[in-house]
């Protein structure tokens, strides 16, 4: 794009680039990971208005304050800030070419993430044990989709994670792979912003409620 | 074998699912299954099994995934259409008593399926086909940004429409209207297999058009040639450009709705259940805000494609066009400030419904914009009457009749009265068959020798033009005119017989339409035939005026052998203008993606995992998943994805262009 | 060639003189009203429609290539008057039609009690408007006279120049209740209540039916409406009393099974609670009305306690409430006292207590509002026995 137009040295105006360099491998990588952050988003989007729609129909059954454990939910959110922060740390390293710093930091995200979605099936486990089923009324079938679908993405992102440590150690910091780490990056703080709005809008005020 | 056993094999698949009792479904399946036979045959007996996989099922060039979108909405066109016939003869007959000869469990089906085939895996298929082809070529460049997602997204629509086509023949389709409105939809109402084929139609093939969207987003704002800034795009790239905005920005959406509706029927949530706190008036919202933005991802395309036919056929550059990309950004925007007028007897109350109504009427402003654009770009020029010229003219007459029904459809008042009858009926066929149909069939006369390398034939394109335009006006003036006597839709049976008329001549529209869908195919193969004598080898048989008609035709794997470089909107003109001299040395190797069977197998597992959800059949759908995931995991193991073409192979290419030239002579 | 001509047109004419555009030529005042604004919309609309047609033709005609004694001007793009007028026309027309609307949609509004008879007759407030509950069912239409004490399926009447009040719900899937002579459609919803004010002026005969499709019986869930005189009203009424017969609950659960094409019944005494608790979805025994669940959720639901508050569903619509990964289907137990007969709630439920805890010292008690569910955009939603 930065290729000159203006008319050559003859003052005759140029129609085709005669000296092309193909564009770099991955050049519309991060906007295209974008756009797809951002319908994804909208994904989160959908579920939080269905949240909003439903969230207060309790089917005279169980209310966010007879169910949510907060200590619990904080411990978790912990979990996931703390793995974004290492994450970040996996980058720093990788910016340095350290391919067994980076694994490792890698390694401790996976194991943040992992943490994270334990600590959420055992809250599920517990609720649907008490008999607060996603079947048992209308808030608790949005609570269930909306919690449910971002761990669900956490899942997907410890896949990809593993996925990326094997190819990082196979094929070492090459441009490809750098490039995924960086996608990665974007989705993993994506699912951590995400998971603040749950928090906030789900837990918090569900228990203001 | 025990009954659990076959319960765990194949799951609520057994011999009744079989629709063997239906003699209209066996005659059909005996039809399909022998042509379908005879083209396996014939394919396995010229040994074209290696061609078709190596040259098109994994090619990632962005035009052979055009050509093949454009083959899958043809073929699918058929299918609907068949549909459209049915429901046609059913309403014609069923009166006096009459029961016709559908009874509700097929006819209900049928309107079903003719929505969703019609909107789904005909429009969209067409639509996005001409984008893929056309779009990367007037932009100059080399192939979409990322090709293999393009060819994946494009076997993605097809694993959709297989499952549909499926649904004739194993079982049967939803019975509850093309947007499958709960509690009707829901388990209670609709036990059967129909609604889950619905919703996992719609789930993989809308997964593709989603990846297709962030695709030709990027392609469009990261691969434009040098000099083509935002405001030198074709008209044709800036709708393009809005739609996929719009893709993205509403597929999600309906992904979503359809994944509660799943839910719902799968688990037993209550998200739109009557009882339990949930809310079946969530889902028409939701599933409504995806569903007017997808109007607009139908029609912006084709709004596109007749701006450059109006000015390549006028001989003049396009009126107004920095209004004409404004319009197109207010509609895009605005398109999600309308949905809640599909609805307006819900009961929201007079200011919403008002708002609601003017911000629809709103977008009659620069939709009305645009059509004086392409009015003013006619005036003072000199207008070939080629075959998409001729649809051009056909939809500018068409297509306001159905904008100002349209306007009246967005008073709440009006509504109240015309709502869900067969005028709102009238309406949309007017909007869509008027400005898609027409849009994607002037787009293909238009594109087709860009494609092919030879001209459409005239004699039977005219006769296809005019028995479309004919027979729709026939089909759908007499439905207006019912919709004003009260008849509502979707109904099976009638017992006024002064209505009988009126359907009886909608009827006969219908069978016009059919022929012109019969010409069309025998354009097709007439021109095939007749291709030496319709030739075209200067790759510009228009005397165009965009980028596309600057290499030749059949564009070469590359598109072009230099990056264009672009001074002028109309950039082919404006190097015509100026003397440009097509380079001929100096050729480099030119870098492209390779093709990859990955997408077809992916698309492939996807689609049996649809299929053992439909039928309950656990093993299936788990066993494709984790395929799934392994192919897509293997595949991101593979670092070498693309080649260089040679540069003797781009010198053989263009010396072989350049003797064609020379012999054109 | 003409007389032939004329003879195909024949049928035409025949057809056209037979038929009854219902919707431009009504027999009710709200109808009436909604058809004017059809016309004077249209009318304006055509105002710029027409000439764009026009202009399309003559241009199309006029710069055809043949004619070179036309101007031919291939650089000519752009015009800035050319472009004020081609944004500002449709803007004009539709400023026009969005004040039209606004004042249409609020003056028509379905849920706005009447304020005339017609054109020329005020209302008169000494006369008590008709009180109709419509319910649709699988498939066919139940119409209970609240002040009569009757109820009919499939058959409809109403006095002549007396304001009917409509109150519309339905039993299990979505429907719209539709009589285009008398006045707009409005949508018919489970466990919802929509409204409609109409008036019919003309007395006479006239079709109604569901408007939005509801499933196999859909074709032939229509019914006949009567606008009769005062006197012939009575006697409408006097015929469905003399027919005896009860509808009861447990009528009423035989009733909602569904059935298609159903003849017209009529009963001559009813459940005077009947429509309020079909309209709440608790006409079976043992299952919580909604207007109860929705005040208990207003106040923060009923705890531990009541997400066991189940019952396995015992009883069946058509096929199946469960699902094939869930568990077994069930309902919400209606909690019910010997004082708080089923389904009515009792003013300690409906009252909200005080139960805030005060946020610190000197703050002021927050004041109590239940949740309204009548969201923005989902439509009034009135589940409330009001």
């Amino acid at each position: 794009m930065t290729v000159a137009v203006n008319p050559s040295t003859t003052g005759e105006p140029v129609f085709y680039v005669a000296d092309e360099h193909p564009h770099p491998e991955g050049y519309s990588t991060s906007l295209g990971f974008w756009i797809y952050l951002m319908s994804d988003c909208l994904i989160f989007a959908m579920l939080f208005a269905a949240f909003g729609v439903l969230g207060a129909n309790y089917a005279a059954g169980p209310a966010p304050k007879d169910l949510f454990d907060l200590d619990l939910v904080a411990v978790n959110t912990s979990m996931l800030l703390l793995s974004s922060i290492t994450y970040g740390f996996a980058m720093l390293t990788m910016q340095q070419n350290k391919v067994g710093q980076t694994q490792m930091w890698l390694a401790i995200t996976g194991l943040f993430g992992l943490a994270f979605i334990s600590i959420e099936l055992t809250e599920f486990a517990h609720m649907i044990h008490e008999g607060a089923t996603p079947q048992r009324s209308a808030f608790l079938s949005a609570f269930f989709t909306l919690v449910g679908t971002h761990g669900l993405h956490v899942s997907c992102g410890l896949i990809w994670l593993v996925t990326l440590m094997v190819q990082v150690g196979k094929f070492g910091l090459i441009e490809a792979n750098r490039r995924r780490l960086m996608c990665l990056s974007m989705f993993w703080h994506f699912l951590d912003v995400v998971w603040i709005g749950v928090f906030t809008f789900v837990y918090l005020l569900g228990v203001l409620r | 074998m025990s009954p659990d056993l076959l319960k765990l094999i194949f799951g609520r698949l057994d011999f009744e699912s079989l629709p063997l009792h239906e003699p209209i479904v066996v005659g059909t399946f005996v039809v399909v299954a022998l042509g379908g036979a005879t083209l396996l045959a014939g394919l396995t007996y010229f040994r074209l099994w290696g061609y078709l996989w190596r040259e098109w099922f994994t090619t990632v060039d962005h035009k052979r995934i055009g050509i093949m979108y454009m083959i899958l909405g043809i073929v699918m066109l058929l299918r609907g259409f068949a549909d459209a016939l049915m429901m046609r003869g059913q309403q014609m007959l069923a009166f006096g008593g009459s029961e016709g000869y559908l009874n509700a469990h097929h006819y209900d089906q049928v309107f079903t399926a003719h929505g969703v085939i019609m909107i789904f895996f005909v429009a969209m298929p067409l639509v996005t086909g001409l984008m893929n082809y056309v779009v990367p070529l007037q932009i100059g460049a080399r192939d979409v940004s990322f090709p293999f997602l393009n060819n994946f997204s494009f076997w993605m629509t097809v694993g959709g429409a297989v499952l549909v086509m499926a649904s004739l023949f194993i079982g049967e389709f939803a019975r509850t209207g093309w947007l499958a409105y709960p509690p009707l939809s829901n388990i209670g109402y609709s036990p059967d297999v129909g609604v889950d084929y619905y919703i996992w139609a719609l789930q993989v093939a809308g997964v593709g058009t989603t990846l297709s969207g962030i695709n030709l987003i990027c392609t469009i704002v990261k691969l434009r040639c040098p000099g083509m800034t935002m405001m030198r795009m074709p008209v044709f790239t800036w709708t393009s450009l809005c739609t996929n905005i719009l893709i993205v920005a509403s597929f999600p959406v309906l992904t979503v709705v359809l994944a509660l509706l799943s839910l719902d029927r799968y688990v037993g949530t209550n998200f739109f259940t009557n009882d339990f706190g949930g809310s079946p008036m969530m889902y028409v919202n939701l599933i409504w805000i995806w569903g007017h933005p997808e109007v607009y991802i139908l029609v912006l395309p084709a709004f596109g494609i007749f701006s450059e036919v109006t000015s390549t056929f006028s001989g003049k550059r396009l009126f107004g066009y920095t209004s004409m990309v404004y319009a197109t950004v207010v509609i895009t925007i605005l398109s999600y400030l309308v949905w809640l007028h599909h609805f307006f007897t819900m009961g929201s109350g007079a200011s919403v419904n008002s708002f609601f109504g003017i911000t629809t009427m709103i977008i009659s402003i620069p939709t009305g914009a645009k059509m004086f654009n392409w009015l003013f770009t006619m005036y003072r020029g000199r207008i070939r009457y080629e075959l998409p010229m001729m649809w051009t003219i056909a939809f500018m007459l068409t297509f306001v009749i159905g904008g100002m029904t349209g306007v009246l459809l967005a008073v709440p008042p009006a509504d109240f009265v015309l709502h869900n009858s067969l005028f709102l009926i009238a309406h949309f066929h007017n909007v869509i068959i008027g400005g898609v149909v027409f849009g994607a069939f002037a787009g293909i006369n238009y594109w087709f020798p860009k494609a092919f390398g030879f001209k459409l034939d005239v004699f039977w394109g005219k006769m296809s033009f005019w028995f479309w335009v004919v027979g729709f006006y026939l089909a759908f003036m007499p439905l207006y005119v019912l919709g004003l006597m009260g008849v509502t839709r979707r109904l099976r049976v009638f017992d006024d017989p002064s209505l009988q008329i009126w359907f009886i001549i909608a009827a006969i529209g219908a069978l016009f339409v059919f022929i012109g869908i019969l010409s069309m195919l025998m354009q097709f193969a007439v021109s095939l035939l007749k291709r030496e004598q319709l030739k075209d080898v200067t790759g510009d048989p228009w005397n165009a005026r965009t980028l596309e008609w600057a290499t030749s035709s059949p564009p070469p794997d590359y598109n072009f052998a230099f990056t264009p470089v672009v001074h002028d909107n109309d950039a082919w003109w404006d190097m015509k203008k100026r003397g440009y001299q097509r380079p001929l040395t100096g050729f480099k190797p030119i870098h492209m993606p390779s093709s990859t069977g990955t997408g077809v197998i992916l698309a492939g597992f996807a689609t049996a995992m649809g299929f053992g959800l439909i039928w309950y059949i656990w093993w299936l759908a788990a066993a494709s998943f984790i395929a799934m995931l392994v192919v897509g995991i293997g595949h991101t193991f593979n670092y070498h994805r693309d080649f260089d073409i040679p540069a003797e192979d781009v010198i053989r290419t263009e010396d072989a262009r350049t003797k064609l030239l020379a012999g054109a002579k | 060639m003409s007389r032939l001509k004329i003879l195909a047109l024949l049928p035409l004419a025949v057809a056209l003189s037979g038929c009854n555009y219902v919707v431009l030529a009504p027999a009710g005042d709200i109808a009436a009203q909604q058809r004017d604004l059809v016309i004077i919309s249209t009318v304006l609309m055509l105002l710029i429609v027409l000439p764009v047609m026009a202009l399309t033709v003559v241009f199309a005609w006029r710069y055809r290539q043949s004619n070179t004694s036309a101007r031919y001007e291939p650089e000519w793009d752009h015009s800035t008057k050319l472009e004020l007028v081609i944004w500002s026309a449709p803007l004009l027309i539709i400023i026009c039609l969005g004040a039209l609307t606004w004042m249409g949609t609020h003056l028509l509004d379905p849920y706005r009690t009447l304020g005339r008879i017609k054109a020329e007759q005020a209302l008169d407030h000494s006369k008590a408007p008709l009180e109709v509950d419509v319910v649709a069912l699988d498939w066919k239409w139940l119409f209970i006279y609240p002040d009569y004490g009757i109820a009919t399926v499939n058959d409809l009447a109403a006095p002549v120049d007396r304001p009917i009040n409509f109150r519309i719900t339905a039993s299990s899937v979505m429907n719209s209740f539709y009589i285009p002579a008398l006045a707009g459609q409005i949508y018919a919803m489970p466990g919802m209540e929509t409204k409609l004010h109409a008036v019919v002026n003309h007395p006479g005969i006239y079709k109604g039916f569901s408007a939005n499709y509801s499933g196999a019986g859909f074709s032939g869930m229509h019914f006949n409406f009567q606008g009769l005189d005062d006197k012939g009203f009575d006697a409408w009424i006097a015929q469905a009393k003399s027919t005896g017969g009860s509808l009861g609950r447990a009528e009423y659960l035989q009733l909602e099974k569904p059935s298609q094409n159903e003849p017209v019944r009529r009963w001559g005494t009813i459940d005077s609670d009947l429509y309020r608790l079909i309209l709440n979805m608790c006409v079976e025994t043992g299952k919580m009305c909604q207007s109860e669940m929705m005040a208990i959720d207003a106040k923060g639901g009923r705890g531990h306690e009541g997400a066991n508050n189940t019952l396995p569903l015992s009883y069946d619509k058509y096929a199946r409430r469960g699902t094939v990964l869930g568990p077994e289907p069930t309902f919400v137990a209606g909690t019910c006292t010997p004082d708080a007969p089923q389904g009515k709630t009792t003013a300690s439920i409906t009252a909200p207590v005080d139960t805030a805890p005060l946020l610190g010292a000197g703050l002021k008690r927050p004041t109590f509002t239940p949740l309204k569910s009548s969201s923005f955009f989902l439509g009034q939603r009135p589940k409330s026995d009001s």
